[in-house]
């Protein structure tokens, strides 16, 4: 099929350098489908008349489920009829990114034979993407990873599928057990996952520690990064052979820690504890010295989102710190009160953290039952207009005498 | 008086039928309709859910995505290509 391929002058330029390239890729999928080859074509166009030549399709799926399916078709589907249908698939990814080869294979023989062969490991919400596909493929494509044991993904206002970092599989920083939490969070809510039902969209993701390697800090309306609560453990001779072999501590450690409470004198290095914001950065430096201490959880963070109704948000500080353990029912009680009063009062497309900023997260924290502490104030300054009840009730006792 | 899983998705179902064409509803609207509708006592939460689940299964409702996702009678979309 190779006589498939339309000339693509614009395109080939972005084959050259030395980085993979989408278009090589496509390319090659080409070979085997002709999807590949009107995908190149369309999108030549596109860059000839900087003009996008794909419509959404609001109703594809697969019976049953209201997320998962991404419907796109072209609007020049006579000139190209093989990418007519162009729809994506989200597959649940498993936690960490963990795969057998043979898995993967399966994977992708599926996708040859019902799309295009064109996959995206891993999409921005984690998933396995599968590229382009008919209407009348989406059926046969689920009943085929079934057997394989892989399900459809989140996507609308839904659950998104949740996804971590690798966590204690591999990394000796991770303060909980990222894989054990994502694995029962997408159980526990598969629910919410296949059938859409909030205002929308809802993002957990899992950092094992600070460090934040999913960058969950700014994906997540849920960021839960792992933690400690006691000291940073410290092994000097490791702090003194890092010295002897040229590290510049006071330099590279001390003048970087944001918490400003490290002191080293050439032999002992001390750290009080009470003002280290656990941003991992001297751990980092001298990971064979330091370790995160010993009293581990996770800090649970609420709001973030790229632009849409609002700007873009970070996530602030929720829970300053939580244990995170099976069957983990304090996080789940968290969340099931939060999707209460947001699914109830958020307005369509509003994300949880703009609507903590329209009612004002006095009033949020009002809604779920909890009290406002200290840690929930993002920035020195900002008034979160919360009103202490014990203060308030004796001023207004205070008035109404006086009056 | 408390109502069915059936009769709740029935009254769903008539809902969507009646709001065609000229507003899509997502699904706590008919969530929140059925509790107006029936009361407290008559539905809850949970109950609104299985006859969601119900209406989709059988491919009465389907979902669908505009912007957000919505609750609707099966039919072909402007934007389908053959
Ligand atoms: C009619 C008179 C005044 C009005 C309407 C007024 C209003 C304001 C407003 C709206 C701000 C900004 C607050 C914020 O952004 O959080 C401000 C800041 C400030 N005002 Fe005034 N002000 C008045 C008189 C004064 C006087 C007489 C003084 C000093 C003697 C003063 C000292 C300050 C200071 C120091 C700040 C800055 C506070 C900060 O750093 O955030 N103001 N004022
Ligand atoms: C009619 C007179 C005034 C008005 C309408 C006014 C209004 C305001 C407003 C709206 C704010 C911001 C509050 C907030 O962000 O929560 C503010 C803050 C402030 N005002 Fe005034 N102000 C007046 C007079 C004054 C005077 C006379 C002073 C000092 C002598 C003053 C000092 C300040 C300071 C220091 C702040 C900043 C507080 C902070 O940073 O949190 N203001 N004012
Ligand atoms: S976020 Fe922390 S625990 Fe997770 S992989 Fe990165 S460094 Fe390791
Ligand atoms: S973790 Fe960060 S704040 Fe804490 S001591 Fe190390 S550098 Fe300072």
């Amino acid at each position: 099929m190779a006589d498939n391929i339309p000339k693509t002058p614009k395109l080939d330029e972005l084959e050259k350098g030395g980085w993979p390239s989408f278009v090589k890729e496509i390319k090659m999928a080409a070979k085997r489908s002709p999807m590949g080859g009107d995908l190149l074509g369309q999108l030549e166009q596109s860059y000839n008349e900087k003009i996008g030549h794909w419509k959404h399709g609001g109703i594809v799926g697969v019976m049953g489920y209201g997320g998962g399916v991404i419907g796109r078709y072209s609007d020049l589907p006579e000139k190209y009829p093989n990418i007519s249908h162009f729809h994506t698939m989200r597959i649940n990814q498993p936690a960490g990114w963990y795969y057998t080869t043979d898995a993967l294979r399966k994977i992708c023989d599926i996708w040859e034979k019902h799309g295009s062969g064109l996959t995206n490991m891993h999409g921005s919400t984690g998933d396995i993407i599968l590229l382009g596909t008919r209407t009348e493929e989406l059926e046969p494509t689920f009943d085929d990873l079934q057997k394989i044991d892989f399900d459809i993904g989140g996507s609308g206002s839904d659950l998104r599928t949740p996804s971590c970092c690798c966590g204690m599989s591999r990394c000796e920083w991770a303060c909980y057990d990222t894989m054990a939490l994502t694995y029962d969070l997408t159980m526990h809510y598969q629910d919410e996952l296949h059938r859409p039902a909030f205002p929308y969209k809802f993002k957990f993701k899992m950092s094992g520690c600070p460090n934040d390697c999913v960058a969950s800090i700014a994906r997540a309306d849920m960021s839960i990064i792992g933690t400690w609560r006691d000291q940073i453990q410290v092994d000097q001779d490791a702090v003194r052979e890092y010295a002897e072999r040229g590290l510049d501590i006071q330099n590279d450690v001390i003048s970087n820690c944001p918490g400003k409470c490290m002191e080293w004198d050439g032999k002992e290095l001390n750290i009080e504890n009470e003002f280290c914001v656990r941003c991992m950065h001297c751990i980092n430096v001298m990971p064979k010295a330091l370790r995160p201490g010993k009293d581990r959880g996770a800090t649970i963070l609420i709001g973030s989102k790229a632009p849409i109704i609002e700007g873009a948000f970070l996530s602030s500080v929720f829970i300053p710190f939580m244990k995170i353990t099976p069957p983990y029912d304090e996080i789940k009680d968290l969340v099931d009160r939060i999707w209460d009063v947001w699914g109830e009062e958020g307005k369509n497309r509003e994300r949880v953290g703009e609507f903590i900023q329209r009612v004002g997260l006095g009033n949020f924290l009002d809604a779920i039952e909890m009290e406002p502490i200290a840690e929930m104030v993002a920035h020195p300054r900002e008034n979160p207009y919360v009103f202490y009840e014990e203060y308030y009730e004796e001023d207004d006792g205070e008035e109404e005498e006086e009056s | 008086m408390a109502k069915t899983v059936e009769e709740i998705a029935d009254a769903m179902f008539n809902m969507v039928k009646d709001a065609m064409g000229q507003k899509k509803l997502k699904p706590m609207d008919l969530t929140k309709a059925m509790i107006s509708l029936y009361g407290e006592e008559g539905v809850d939460k949970k109950m609104c859910k299985g006859a969601i689940k119900n209406l989709v299964d059988s491919g009465r409702l389907v979902y669908t995505y505009f912007g957000g996702s919505f609750l609707e009678i099966p039919h072909r979309e402007g934007a389908a290509n053959d």
